[in-house]
């Protein structure tokens, strides 16, 4: 198991490696000279020769690119280009509300869709199963922008039952407060797709041998869909869930925008809007290895659900 | 999965057509219906497919029509009054449009500021304002007269003379109402699918012509060709999707239709490279491959000309999920403000602008962007799901 773990993050290097050059190719050759965009409009080229011998531009790539490397291992990004903050300050308080948002949309989000799965491919070829499938396509189709103009304006605007934006200090308040309604899009908008995978994967599962066996021994039907077919369809499952979680932390960034929720997302938008390049950068490199991480951590749960895998 | 929403039609037809491809073919005997012929049967079978190409079809030619300029080209023009409503809900009465002519003559003029310094010049400019001209003078703004009136009155009787594209009386309703700024909403709709759709459609190809090149290269020549492209591609899905657009838009730093397709183009090839490299991997040991080989094809032409026919179903399914892919993502980035330039309308910025006038109660622009929007990617998704159980043989 150790020696899995180890070979699994030796093997990441080489990827992590090639995601440091591609941002810092990006961001240091394609971007062209920060030292203009940090100088401002009024500027004379001394004020430029200093920003580049300030931030090392005026150095040779391989050296900017060592430059870089040491910041990511030290956790040491520098200031943000645009508010002076310090880009780990930045990102260590934004991580909290996007959590707060987050996880309790995963679980949710999850329970939802695999009962709603369940049971749909239990009446599966009736004409519900095909309504809620056509209802999933049409609901897939409407911009995700159209939910929350719409759901900001009548629940939250019209009917006031929830704040229209905010964020406040305690905890207790920001989860039930201010993030319900912004959860509650959320759902709306991944449920469809993911209940239309599940489908798909508990159907798979429901003409195999084995449910054929514990029906023919008088298994309750609904028992093998909870119990027989659920345990098997949770690989598949799992690896959605999983692997969607660190493109989460960017995709709820419109409703962060929109709910003027202080989180990771949003922060990548007024960073992207600022040219504030190491907030952008910072947060690229760190979420590749959260990416990568979930990847390993997914598959030694594979081994904890199913106990025929074999880790190699 | 869509398989099971068409079951009912689809299962009866195929009989039917198998009886008459039976009665045709019986002449010639030795021709056999390749891949496209199949699955071009199967599809046209497949009731619900046929509308949703129908459907796809006819925003197609709406866009040919729009961008050879024979639909929508005076989209810009300003026709309507602002936020003129759709006109089955009538006009709007002044008081709804947030000011009034009337009120201002009759109302008293607005307090004195004690401690304003142009006080005494203001009351003077009143009293003389009042005085001089008549009464019922339009006098909106602290009871000043424009000074520039007879002047403005002057350009517009000559521009009317002349004939001059001076919108005189604008429209108080349009067919499904007009934007801040009077734009027809029907027009602007057209002009943004335009816009949108051709991002799509480009991006997509660019995206797919890449997945399928690195794919084919990749799957093909395998050993460290082969590791050097999934490098790539482990380096490029490690990043999520959208934080890779938005980091590439950050760096791109201007605004164009070219811009956004880039960006979509160079960062979605990996879905399709991943289905491609598998595919050439399990065709390049295939007998007829072998044979090409024999007869000493090069490599080039084993890739594209003998395998790439076989696996082209692959990305033709990838090509049409993409542009229904690429068409939401331009969305986004426009109504951030990341993709279009101002200037160019698409669903994107509609939605943008209409975001604030759903505040004001004005609901046609939303409506319109995202009924649009609604219904071609209905159409494309259901469209794409029927071409792919078509074009899969596992599912026969």
């Amino acid at each position: 198991m150790t020696a899995y773990i180890l070979r699994r993050l030796w093997q990441m290097l080489p990827t992590m490696l090639g995601v440091i050059v591609l941002v810092f190719f990006l961001f240091n050759w394609v971007g062209g000279d920060p030292a203009y965009i940090l100088a401002g409009k009024m500027s004379n080229p001394q004020q430029i020769a200093n920003i580049r011998t300030q931030l090392g531009i005026d150095q040779p790539y391989y050296i900017q690119l060592w430059i870089f490397i040491k910041q990511i291992v030290t956790f040491n990004f520098g200031n943000s280009w645009s508010t002076g903050e310090s880009v780990a300050n930045v990102i260590m308080t934004r991580l909290g509300p996007s959590m707060t948002v987050l996880i309790p949309l995963t679980i949710l989000e999850t329970l939802i869709a695999v009962a709603l799965a369940l049971a749909v491919a239990f009446i599966r070829g009736s004409k519900v199963d095909r309504m809620v499938m056509v209802a999933c396509t049409v609901g897939m189709s409407i911009s995700i922008l159209v939910y929350i103009i719409l759901f900001q304006y009548w629940f939250a605007y019209k009917l006031s039952l929830f704040p229209v934006q905010g964020w406040g200090n305690s905890f207790w308040e920001n989860l039930f407060h201010y993030s319900a309604l912004p959860i509650l899009i959320m759902l709306a908008v991944s449920i469809a797709p993911s209940l239309r995978l599940y489908r798909t994967f508990v159907l798979d599962e429901v003409n195999q041998d084995y449910v054929r066996t514990a029906r023919a021994k008088g298994v309750k039907e609904r028992r093998i869909l909870w119990v027989h077919v659920l345990r098997n369809a949770a690989i598949p499952i799992i690896t959605n869930v999983m692997s969607n979680l660190p493109a989460l932390l960017i995709g709820a960034f419109l409703i962060e925008r929109f709910f003027s929720i202080p989180g990771i997302g949003r922060e990548v938008i007024l960073a992207v809007e600022r040219s504030d390049f190491p907030v952008i950068k910072a947060i690229t490199i760190y979420v590749a290895a959260a990416t990568m991480i979930f990847n390993l951590l997914t598959d030694l749960l594979y081994q904890a659900v199913d106990p025929r895998v074999q880790l190699k | 999965m869509t398989q099971s929403i068409n079951s009912a039609p689809a299962q009866a037809a195929p009989e039917a057509t198998a009886a008459t491809v039976a009665l045709n073919s019986a002449p010639g005997a030795t021709h056999s219906p390749g891949l496209w012929a199949l699955a071009w049967r199967r599809l046209r079978a497949d009731h619900v497919a046929m509308a949703a190409m129908a459907v796809v079809g006819l925003y197609l030619i709406m866009l040919v029509l729009s961008a050879s300029g024979l639909l929508a080209k005076d989209w810009a023009k300003e026709i309507g009054v602002n936020y003129a409503p759709p006109t089955f809900m009538g006009a709007q009465t002044d008081a709804e449009r947030g000011f009034s002519d009337n009120d201002a003559v009759t109302a008293a003029p607005p307090p004195e500021n004690p401690v304003d310094p142009l006080r005494d010049i203001l009351r003077d400019l009143r009293k003389s304002g009042t005085v001089a001209i008549a009464p019922p003078v339009i006098a909106n703004d602290y009871g000043i007269a424009d000074p520039l009136a007879a002047e403005m009155a002057e350009i517009r009787a000559e521009l009317a003379k002349k004939g001059g594209s001076v919108v005189l009386a604008r429209k108080p309703t349009l067919p499904f109402g007009a934007d801040k700024w009077g734009h027809d909403i029907i027009k602007k709709t057209v002009k943004g699918a335009e816009t949108s759709i051709i991002v799509g459609l480009v991006a997509a190809l660019l995206a797919v012509a890449l997945g399928t090149i690195f794919g084919a290269v990749s799957g093909y020549f395998g050993g460290w060709i082969d590791d050097a492209f999934n490098w790539f591609y482990s380096i490029f899905t490690s990043i999520p999707y959208l934080l890779l657009i938005l980091a590439v838009a950050a760096v791109l730093q201007q605004k164009g239709v070219m811009a956004i397709v880039l960006i979509l183009g160079l960062t979605g090839w990996t879905g399709t490279y991943r289905l491609i490299r598998a595919e050439y991997m399990k065709h390049k040991s295939r007998e007829y491959v072998m044979a090409a080989d024999a007869i000493g094809a090069s490599h080039w032409s084993k890739m594209f000309g003998h395998i790439f026919p076989n696996v082209s179903h692959v990305s033709l399914v990838q090509l049409s999920i993409s542009v229904v892919g690429f068409i939401k993502s331009e969305v986004i980035l426009s109504f951030l403000g990341f993709g279009v330039p101002v200037g160019v309308v698409s669903w994107g910025s509609m939605l943008n602008e209409a975001q604030n006038e759903l505040i004001l109660g004005k609901w046609w622009q939303l409506a319109a962007a995202s009924i649009a929007m609604a219904i071609l990617v209905t159409a494309f998704s259901l469209f794409t799901d029927a071409l792919r159980d078509a074009l899969d043989p596992k599912l026969k």
